[in-house]
């Protein structure tokens, strides 16, 4: 029994060197935002925050980097592809749970099938065609892809199968509720674990994205948060320390938040997406 | 009579369910099949040059692809972007299974669990972007945070450039995906165990069974789906990297050392000469390499959930036996 407990020890320190490994270099970053330039080239790491905030912040502001701006556009992005890509993958699962139809099984292993194909590899010819249609430069074109997103999909009928009972359903229709009245009024409430789980994931995917986004914005006034944060590697801020370390604090400072907030629900999502028996 | 009313015959609601798909397909032809038949189009063409918008098919169609597999930068980055994924994947799957084999032990009964998790899941829902610039600082050199602790420990007398030699420059772009994926793994593989059914344990402990024992001998057979799930996801990702090795250094790195095949499409199609059409060829030659990749973990699910239907039908089988004796 002793050794047991000794062995629980390691454990525990394994873990919380790794916990500390975690937090680490954020706390290194918010630490350097608060330091002047010199100070960090002193001396690069301090646990310990300074009095300089306000004049990095000066100093980014100055330059192209433009927090606000990157804030709002994400925002917009991100709120509208998660808002699509819940409500139609939930509607499509409702299609694939609650009727027979004749392309049902085929359509849901078309899912199955390009359930993993990232959109990356096929960018090329996603920005020619939102060239041609004059789509660059234009929020929707990131929001509107959403309203396909088979993981979602996938997920959702995996979660509607057992959760919904189709003689709710069928009472519905009794009463004379149309069936796009019954999928918003009684399915949809059925359905909000799942699409809360399912929103979170999307909106921080969205959020973070960096390909897209980078190819299709190229004017300032458009761009994510992400692709401020490239600006970052630019000649212009390379010598202001502090200023850059200010810039990465702000553009992470939301998704700390939100973390923060639903790190029970996010673990737990994360958990729920590999049961997938 | 009530029958009736509760059944209403002849009404069909088939339609419904093409209607309510109508939305995907229609999303899917246009943002997902639409672009993918355009990329493989522009792969056989003379498609380049900003701005423009015509282009003609090649006399030899495959001389796109040709030209990419000779494409001394492109194979580098192929064979970069799997040294980096195997660089990373290795000891992160090696630590999630020891994570998991800790705080699955039921002899064990690891506290604060949840916390845990929380902390090790944290760089996962970063920005890669900001990860990989705030990275880029704490390897800096001559002044940075990992120099400073080198320098104050002893361990270096001068300040080292990671940014110059590039087996550093890959371990770093390698550690840091490892950093953001371990916490992922993890909790997907302690999930895994946790699905396992608890009768199997309980026999082996009956049986007497080691820890070591019950983890070699009962929970790692029974996760070999999950296993093969959780390698091909991360291969099929690490296929994609770009954010990592893009922002941590500008330019594929020293030797082109951290060029992967995404950055190289991204060079080839939106800077220098915007070679849209050899970025198409390259990005369709990945296509493939991941459209085989997830037909293997298709069929592997497909298998499984026939195999657990299977199942099923048995055990109502048995059970219908058993009540008709």
């Amino acid at each position: 029994m002793k050794r047991r407990k000794k062995n629980n020890i390691i454990i525990y320190i394994v873990c919380i060197i790794l916990g500390i490994l975690s937090i680490l270099p954020f706390w290194i970053m918010i630490a350097n935002a608060t330091r002047s330039t010199y100070q960090i080239q002193q001396h690069a790491i301090s646990l310990l925050p300074s009095v300089h905030l306000a004049e990095n912040l000066k100093v980014l502001t100055g330059k192209t980097f433009n927090p606000i701006t990157g804030f709002f556009n994400s925002l917009i992005i991100s709120t509208g592809a998660t808002a699509c890509a819940v409500y139609f993958s939930t509607l499509t699962a409702y299609a694939l749970v609650a009727y027979s139809w004749k392309l049902r099984q085929p359509f849901f292993g078309l899912i199955l099938a390009v359930m993993m194909i990232p959109t990356q590899v096929i960018s090329i010819g996603f920005y020619q065609f939102m060239y041609r249609i004059h789509m660059t430069n234009n929020l929707l074109a990131l929001i509107l892809p959403a309203i396909a997103a088979p993981m979602t999909v996938f997920f959702m009928r995996q979660y509607m199968l057992p959760a919904l009972n189709l003689d709710i359903v069928a009472s519905a229709r009794i009463d004379g509720a149309g069936e796009f009245r019954t999928f918003n009024s009684i399915v949809l409430p059925i359905m909000k674990p799942a699409m809360a789980t399912q929103a979170i994931f999307t909106y921080v995917t969205s959020w973070n994205n960096l390909f897209l986004p980078m190819i299709l914005l190229t004017k300032k006034e458009n761009y994510t948060m992400p692709i401020m944060v490239s600006l970052l590697k630019g000649d212009i801020y390379k010598t202001e320390y502090g200023a850059v370390y200010l810039a990465l604090t702000l553009s992470v400072l939301p998704l700390f938040i939100v973390y923060f907030l639903l790190s029970k629900y996010i673990i737990a999502g994360v958990a729920l997406g590999s049961v997938k028996e | 009579m009530p029958q009736k009313t509760l059944k209403p015959k002849g009404v069909s609601y088939a339609k419904y369910g093409y209607l309510f798909s109508l939305p995907f397909i229609i999303a899917f032809v246009i943002f997902m099949l639409y672009p993918t038949i355009f990329t493989a189009v522009i792969g056989f063409t003379d498609f380049k040059g900003v701005a423009t918008t015509t282009y003609h098919f090649l006399e030899h169609p495959f001389d796109n692809f040709v030209s990419i597999f000779n494409n001394k930068t492109f194979r580098t980055s192929l064979v970069n972007t799997i040294e980096i994924w195997v660089i990373n994947f290795i000891p992160q799957i090696g630590l999630a299974l020891l994570l998991t084999a800790w705080f699955t032990n039921r002899s064990r009964k690891i506290r604060a669990q949840g916390a845990f998790k929380v902390l090790f899941y944290l760089p996962n829902i970063i920005t890669a972007a900001t990860v990989a610039i705030l990275y880029g600082a704490i390897f800096g050199y001559p002044v940075g945070p990992v120099n400073d602790i080198l320098q104050t420990l002893g361990l270096a007398s001068k300040p080292f450039d990671f940014s110059t030699s590039p087996w550093a420059a890959k371990f770093v772009v390698a550690f840091i995906q490892f950093w953001m994926w371990y916490g992922y793994t993890t909790i997907i593989l302690i999930s895994g165990v946790l699905g396992i059914n608890p009768e199997l344990f309980e026999a082996a402990e009956i049986d007497g069974a080691s820890p070591a024992q019950t983890f070699f001998k009962v929970t790692l057979p029974c996760m070999r789906t999950i296993l093969i799930f959780t390698l091909i996801t991360s291969l099929i990702g690490g296929l994609n990297m770009f954010d990592i090795p893009k922002l941590y250094i500008w330019n594929g790195g020293p030797a082109n050392a951290t060029m992967t095949t995404s950055v190289f499409i991204y060079a080839q199609a939106f800077s220098g000469s915007y070679l849209y059409n050899k970025a198409a060829a390259a990005s369709m030659i990945m296509f493939v390499i991941i459209a085989i990749l997830s037909a293997v973990t298709f069929y592997m699910m497909r298998d499984r959930s026939e195999a657990r239907a299977k199942r099923d039908m048995r055990r109502l089988a048995k059970l219908s036996k058993g009540a008709a004796v």
